[in-house]
């Protein structure tokens, strides 16, 4: 299933006009900070209604002139940069959380196993390191089984060892076939794990 | 346990209970509903309905137990209506009681609930609806979870509003025992009457044993459920 954007947005004397495809894989979103990356993948994921111009998934239109479909009928992963991990429920319970809403939810047991957080299952979110937490967002987005999972900026916070952790787990989840849409500002991660980039600059694509 | 107590003032005692717990849970939905509104959402007239919402604070008791006199007395406005369909009516009665109790302690309500439902981080509940969760469901099980803590604090600041609630009370129904009078209602009546001092000593006495209670209650139920969403 093909992902097609071409979105415009302004905000103040800043404006995004942006219009990439992507398709199976890891598509890298890559710029510097303030390019614009993150607005498009909120745009993507349905946080944020762009001003103008369209959104589809396959044959599906997400958002358009008339047109809004919100976040939670998309069907979409997110993993967050801090994670965002709901920080009164358990591990366990944040993994679950979205298993309820999805049409074939994942293997909780499986997945917890593959992203090696098994033993943290009754832990708080607070209990966590850094690593562990962008893990069990992972999981918690994986359990979903999306459509597309969208990433923002998922290494950023973490140290080299951290990311040297998480990497080979996006790489499993990549080849196991979930399209990923992928926000960085690291040519390492892009170089690691992308399958086409589309390189942004001052809300524009200067490449693709 | 009653013996140190008339029946009149055990009467004032368990009517205060009855209409401070209907006043706070009657209240709560419409607390959540207001709080909520003005905490997250943008519309026109939000000014106008966060001023009507303090004017209990602000306006003299009396004004406000008169406002609700001429709007539910079975003359009013309201009142006139809900008698004639159902049979109802707030004149009077202890529901008149709880009543004016609610609307003087709505404004604390809304307030507890407001800044407890603001300091919710909406990145969560983002969250939350990018796993399937609709914004209802969000509400239920991430919003409110987590402002809990804040909406126990305004129940019981409710509760304790409605306890001691005076001016409003005796002006909308006035202090008749066993049907609306209060224990506040009973102090003041108490002392319009000669040799009247000792029986207000005694529910001055039970006042401050009930607030203290309360506020013990309340202090020790607000740090285990902020422990609680905090995850410890």
């Amino acid at each position: 299933m093909m992902l097609q954007v071409a979105i415009g947005q302004r905000f103040g004397d800043f404006a995004l006009d942006v219009t990439f495809t992507a398709g199976a894989g890891v598509t890298a979103l890559i710029g510097p900070s303030g390019a614009g990356k993150s607005t498009v993948l909120a745009a993507v994921a349905g946080l944020l209604r762009p001003d103008a111009g369209l959104i589809g998934f396959g044959d599906q239109v997400l958002s358009g002139p008339g047109v809004f479909m919100p976040a939670h009928l998309r069907q979409f992963g997110m993993v967050f940069q801090d994670a965002r991990l709901l920080p009164h429920l358990t591990v366990a319970q944040n993994l679950r959380y979205g298993m309820r809403f999805a049409a074939a939810p994942g293997d909780l047991a499986g997945t917890a196993e593959m992203l090696g957080i098994a033993h943290l299952l009754l832990r708080r979110p607070r209990d966590l390191s850094g690593g562990e937490r962008q893990r069990v967002a992972l999981g918690r987005a994986l359990l979903t089984t999306p459509r597309l999972l969208l990433m923002d900026e998922p290494l950023a916070a973490l140290d080299t060892a951290r990311k040297a952790e998480i990497l080979p787990l996006i790489e499993h989840i990549r080849d196991l076939g979930t399209p990923i849409l992928y926000v960085t500002h690291s040519e390492v991660e892009v170089e690691r794990l992308a399958t086409a980039v589309v390189r942004l600059d001052a809300g524009r694509v200067i490449s693709a | 346990m009653t013996d140190w107590l008339t029946p009149g003032e055990w009467m004032a005692l368990t009517l205060s209970l009855k209409v401070a717990f209907w006043a706070t849970l009657t209240s709560l939905p419409f607390g959540l509903l207001v709080g909520h509104a003005l905490a997250r959402w943008a519309f026109w007239g939000k000014g106008l309905l966060n001023g009507l919402v303090l004017l209990p604070l602000i306006l003299p008791p009396v004004v406000t137990g008169y406002l609700l006199l001429v709007t539910f007395g079975r003359n009013g406005a309201v009142g006139a209506w809900l008698y004639q369909t159902t049979g109802f009516t707030f004149a009077f009665q202890w529901t008149g009681a709880a009543l004016a109790a609610a609307v003087m302690a709505f404004p604390l309500l809304v307030r507890a609930i407001r800044l407890s439902i603001e300091a919710v981080d909406t990145r969560l509940e983002q969250a939350a609806g990018t796993l399937g969760a609709s914004p209802g469901w969000v509400w239920l099980t991430v919003t409110l979870p987590l402002a809990l803590p804040g909406v126990l604090a305004g129940m019981v600041l409710t509760f304790a509003k409605a306890m001691g609630e005076f001016g409003a009370t005796i002006t909308f129904v006035a202090s008749i025992p066993g049907q609306t009078q209060t224990v506040p209602t009973a102090i003041y009546e108490a002392l319009q009457v000669p040799g009247g001092e000792p029986a207000a000593l005694r529910l001055v006495i039970l006042s401050v044993v009930v607030a203290m209670g309360a506020v013990f209650a309340s202090e020790w139920l607000a740090r285990g459920v902020a422990r609680r969403v905090r995850g410890e």
